[in-house]
This record gives C-alpha cells, sequence and structure tokens, in this order.
C-alpha cells in the first residue's frame, strides 16, 4: 500500500532513502576526513611528541616554518621536480597521443595498453626496479648510454642527481597516463576545422598551433593541473629511491617526505600539520590560479 | 553535435598517399616508444631469472663466452623469496586489503551516487557540493591527524586502520553519481516502486546491473590503488607479518640489499598480479580513465 500511494503524488519520493543510501559515505567522510582535517588545523597550532604528548604553540610552528632551510630545500626540490615533469612529460604525452590518433592507423588499441601498462606500477615496485637501473657502473641505463652515445659509466644518479633521476623515472610511470587523457581531447577535435585550415593553405606546424592546440586547451588545462598537484605530492619515489631517506645532502628532499620524516620520525604530528597546510594551500592556489586561466581563454 | 562522416571525408585519393607515410612514421615512433617502456619489465623478468651470485655480469640474459646461456635461467630466487615465512604472507595480506576496500568501497560510492543522482531531496544539493569539495582535499594533509585519530580509537597496527579511512571514495561517488545520471533511467525506478519493490532491492536488482561497467571499473581502480598504496599500510601497520607488498618490499630491500635476485623476483611477484588483472578489465580501465579519473 506504501508504494502505491507514493506513485499517487507524481514525482514524489521517499524520503528516507537517499539517506539511507548516503549515510555509508557519509558517515566515513566525517570521522575519517573532515574530523581529521579539523584536527590538522588544531595540530598545526601544537608542538608535539607522538601522538600524545602535545604543547600549544600557537602560530610558531608556521613562523619557524618559512625560517627553516630544510622547508626551503625541499620547496625548492619539489618546484624543480614538477616544472622539470611538465616540461618533459607533457609535451611527449601529447605527441605520442598524436601519433595514435594518425588517420589509418591501425593496432592503436595495443600501443596504447603498452604505453599505458607502467602507471599500473605501484611506486614501492617501481622504485624497487629503477633503484637497480640507476646505479652507477652497473645499472641499465648508465650501461645503455654509455654503449651507443659514450655516456658516464659514473653518472651518479641516486647520489647527486636525484631530481633528474625522479624526472626519469615518473616519465616511464605517467607518460602513458597523461597520454590517455589527449588522446581522448585530440578525438574530439573538429576535422572539418582542420581541412579548413587545409584548404586554406596552412601547414602542419600552423594547424597544429592553431586548430588543435586551442581545441584541446580545455583538456590540457586539467592534464596540467593534475600533474601539478601529483607533482607536488611527489614523496615515495624518492623515499624508497633512497632507501627511506632525503637522499645526500638531502637533494632528494620534498613537501611530503619533509611532512613524513617530521611528523612520523621526529614525532612531531604539529609541525607535520603546519607543512600539510602550506602544502594544501598550495595546491587551492595552483586550482584557483589555472580555473582563472581558463575563464579568461573562454572569454576571450 | 559534428555528423560522424566527416571523420570519414578525408578519404579522397590524393591523400591516401600522403597518410601512408604518416601512417608508417606513427609506427616507427610508437614501436620504438613501446619498446622503451617495455624494457624496464623485460629487464625485470630476466633480473629475476638470471643467477644471483652474477647479478650485474650481464644486463639482460646471462651470457656465457659472449653466448646467450639459457641453461644458466633459474627459478633460485623466486625459491628464495618462498622460503622466506614473511612473504607469502604479504601477498596474502595484499590480496585481502586490495579487495576489501576495493569491495567496500565500491558499494558505498554506488551508493551514493545512486542518492545524490535519483533522489530529490533536502540537502541533495549541500551533499554534491561537499562531494565535490572531497575530491580536491590533499591526502597527505590527513596523515599526521589521521594517525593521531587512528591512535586515540585504537587502530593503529589493525587492518581495519588501513581499510576504514580508505572507503570513502568521494571520487568514485561522483563517477557513480555521473554513470547512473546517464544509464539508469528515473521511470525505470518508479516502475519497480510501483511493483512493489523496496528501495535497497531496487537498488541491487535494478540500478546496479546498469552501471556494471563502472562497477567494474571503479573495482579495478579502488584494487589497484590499495594494491599500490605505500604511504597508508607504511604509516598505520607496525608488525611485519602484517605488511601488505608495497611495505613488504621495501623491507625486503633494506634486509637483502645485496641479494638483487631475490629483491626483483619479489618485484616481479608483486606487480604481476595486477598487470594479469588489467589484461581482463583493459577496454573499461582505460576508457574510463580517460573519461575523467584522477591520478592516485
Amino acid at each position: 500500500m506504501r508504494a502505491a500511494s507514493i506513485a499517487d503524488v507524481p514525482g514524489a519520493q521517499p524520503r528516507l532513502a537517499p539517506w539511507l543510501f548516503l549515510s555509508p559515505f557519509l558517515l566515513v567522510f566525517l570521522v575519517f576526513t573532515a574530523y581529521p582535517l579539523v584536527q590538522a588545523m588544531v595540530l598545526s597550532l601544537q608542538q608535539t611528541f607522538g601522538p600524545q604528548h602535545t604543547r600549544f604553540v600557537g602560530l610558531r610552528n608556521f613562523q619557524f616554518l618559512f625560517s627553516d632551510p630544510l622547508f626551503w630545500t625541499a620547496l625548492r626540490n619539489t618546484v624543480v621536480y614538477s616544472l622539470g615533469s611538465l616540461l618533459i612529460q607533457l609535451p611527449l604525452s601529447l605527441g605520442l597521443a598524436m601519433l595514435l590518433e594518425t588517420p589509418g592507423l591501425r593496432g592503436g588499441r595495443l600501443y596504447r595498453v603498452i604505453l599505458f601498462s607502467p602507471s599500473l606500477v605501484g611506486v614501492s615496485f617501481a622504485a624497487m626496479i629503477f633503484a637497480v637501473i640507476f646505479e652507477k657502473r652497473t645499472g641499465l641505463l648508465n650501461v645503455a648510454l654509455h654503449r651507443t652515445i659514450g655516456w658516464n659509466l659514473d653518472f651518479a644518479w641516486l647520489e647527486r642527481h636525484v631530481m633528474p633521476a625522479l624526472i626519469v623515472a615518473s616519465l616511464w610511470m605517467w607518460v602513458g597516463f597523461n597520454m590517455t587523457y589527449f588522446s581522448a581531447a585530440l578525438k574530439n577535435v573538429r576535422r572539418d576545422l582542420l581541412e579548413a585550415a587545409e584548404i586554406d593553405g596552412a601547414g602542419p606546424w600552423r594547424r597544429f598551433l592553431h586548430v588543435t592546440i586551442p581545441e584541446i586547451s580545455p583538456v590540457a588545462g586539467f592534464v596540467v593541473l593534475l600533474s601539478m598537484i601529483g607533482s607536488f605530492q611527489l614523496f615515495e619515489l624518492p623515499y624508497l629511491l633512497l632507501n627511506s631517506t632525503a637522499g645526500p645532502g638531502n637533494r632528494g628532499m620534498t613537501i611530503v617526505l619533509y611532512l613524513y620524516q617530521t611528523g612520523f620520525e621526529n614525532s612531531d604530528l604539529g609541525y607535520a600539520s603546519a607543512i600539510g597546510w602550506v602544502l594544501g594551500l598550495l595546491l587551492i592556489v595552483m586550482t584557483v590560479f589555472q580555473r582563472v586561466l581558463v575563464r579568461r581563454s573562454e572569454a576571450a | 553535435m559534428r555528423p560522424a562522416t566527416l571523420r570519414n571525408s578525408g578519404g579522397v585519393t590524393p591523400r591516401v598517399r600522403v597518410s601512408r607515410t604518416r601512417v608508417a612514421t606513427a609506427h616507427v615512433l610508437l614501436l620504438a616508444a613501446s619498446g622503451l617502456m617495455l624494457v624496464p619489465f623485460i629487464w625485470l623478468l630476466c633480473a629475476s631469472l638470471r643467477p644471483a651470485d652474477a647479478f650485474f655480469q650481464d644486463l639482460f640474459l646471462p651470457t656465457r663466452d659472449g653466448h646467450v646461456a639459457f641453461d644458466l635461467l633459474t627459478l633460485a630466487s623466486f625459491e628464495r623469496l618462498f622460503d622466506m615465512a614473511g612473504f607469502g604472507r604479504s601477498l596474502l595480506n595484499s590480496i585481502f586489503l586490495s579487495s576489501t576496500t576495493a569491495i567496500l568501497g565500491t558499494l558505498v560510492a554506488a551508493m551514493g551516487g545512486y542518492a545524490l543522482a535519483r533522489f530529490r531531496f533536502r540537502g541533495s544539493k549541500a551533499c554534491t557540493v561537499l562531494v565535490l569539495a572531497a575530491v580536491t582535499i590533499p591526502g597527505p594533509l590527513l596523515m599526521a591527524p589521521g594517525y593521531q585519530f587512528l591512535y586515540r580509537l585504537g587502530l593503529l597496527d589493525s587492518f581495519w586502520g588501513v581499510i576504514l579511512p580508505a572507503i570513502a571514495p568521494a571520487f568514485g561517488v561522483f563517477l557513480f553519481r555521473q554513470a547512473i545520471l546517464s544509464a539508469v533511467p528515473q521511470e525505470l525506478l518508479e516502475a519497480a516502486r510501483l511493483d512493489g519493490s523496496g528501495e535497497v532491492n531496487t537498488f541491487f536488482v535494478v540500478a546496479l546491473p546498469l552501471v556494471r561497467p563502472m562497477v567494474a571499473t571503479f573495482l579495478m581502480i579502488m584494487f589497484l590503488g590499495t594494491w599500490n598504496n605505500f604511504v597508508g599500510p607504511q604509516v598505520v601497520l607496525q608488525t611485519p607479518e602484517k605488511f601488505p607488498l608495497s611495505v613488504a618490499i621495501a623491507q625486503l630491500k633494506s634486509t637483502y640489499y645485496q641479494d638483487y635476485g631475490l629483491q626483483m623476483a619479489g618485484t616481479l611477484v608483486s606487480i604481476v598480479p595486477v598487470l594479469i588483472l588489467f589484461m581482463f578489465l583493459q577496454r573499461e580501465f582505460v576508457d574510463g580513465l580517460a573519461a575523467g579519473a584522477v591520478k592516485e
């Protein structure tokens, strides 16, 4: 009888059911995300030693943070890595996607699967592989480069050139992943625009610059943002490649690695939360900046 | 809406010749790129089958007097690996953690997405905004307070401490909301209600089967994310018997730092299950991600 009475009123729906379906999400979210988020604010005003011993220090964590040379090292390394990945990886991803979308190409599916597959390998496992590949003298990378272009066998990837090593390893992990976004975007480039440009005598390069790039720019902006957000949270790759350290001279120190060391090796969860908030703020600034850029280009 | 015929209108005769060279060039470059991407996999396979005592003597297959010697290939590294009681245990831990998190997380996300997509209720807008905002919360920010909270709950060093915080994926709620909006017609649900089907029954029997591809994709995303997650179990778990592979493998590296064969065998065993799973689901998975998934 209840079911019939609901159907009698057009558009009327059970009132409790949606909350029943949402409640598991809301419950777990409130307990394990929202509450810790509030706690992160409280913690960032405290100095702690382990989870039990806390002391209120006000804004001194943030004050200290800005004069903490290690934090600036971490920030600089993170920025270097992010820009390096952005400038090297994303153009390659786009290039691969354009090759995949070549009209008349067969076997694209297989290439796609192969190029995508490294992104399935967890960072712990990728770090295991690359730790050996990056070895001096005996590692695959130096030996292969030595045999082909006379590269220095003693090039110390993990001792001195940590950021280039991280960029190379993450290139392998993510270039195919980002390619799938570009590939989807290229499928939606209007064929008639490209053909009109060709009829007007535009060469491939000008067609790329003036038709393809504007057509895919919304997706490209999204990929750039995702890539920056991901890069700014870099932690596990250096941590594991460098045997649970930040590397010699802290050359592999990143913001989240510093957060981890502070919170879980030095047991100062308060200072770690302050670092977390600064990271969160940086990410918010980037996101807003990207939104503004997108809006401006849409208005233009 | 672009007419589909425009896509094929490029097949005019004079252009075919030009695009043939373009196709050939694309093949060459894509083959080279695919080859480079496969090198670490092939290297890993060879490294775990090479005799460990002469690990660095060869790059790929073992050689004797300058010739490839297949008879030198050995499973000894795998035998050492599984002789250690800990490793098989870690494999089981990974399977348990990943499947439990994937099933619970997918269920929670699908139910949440269903509520947001197919019910009009007070607060539904606020809930949608909450879900979208939750997607943007950076994980590292929750590390320290999350740890403290799990300590207070007494969930440190327990599997539930790893699983519970991971089963409310806001992004999944959003994905399921979109999938249900496009694949589950409101009229069908009303018809089911008219037939006297209860709400829970309607969800499981009518709505969920219509978004089966999303269920498969999201199970895979969650399984993979948990399998590959290092920092969660690293922070929460303390007893080595509870470590999943992602954490155990790093331990292997520090404990057996000279036994590269063992390390590479362990790495191979850790990545092969997800690669196989991916082979079965790759169509749904790649397309699902291209539809707008977030890099974990």
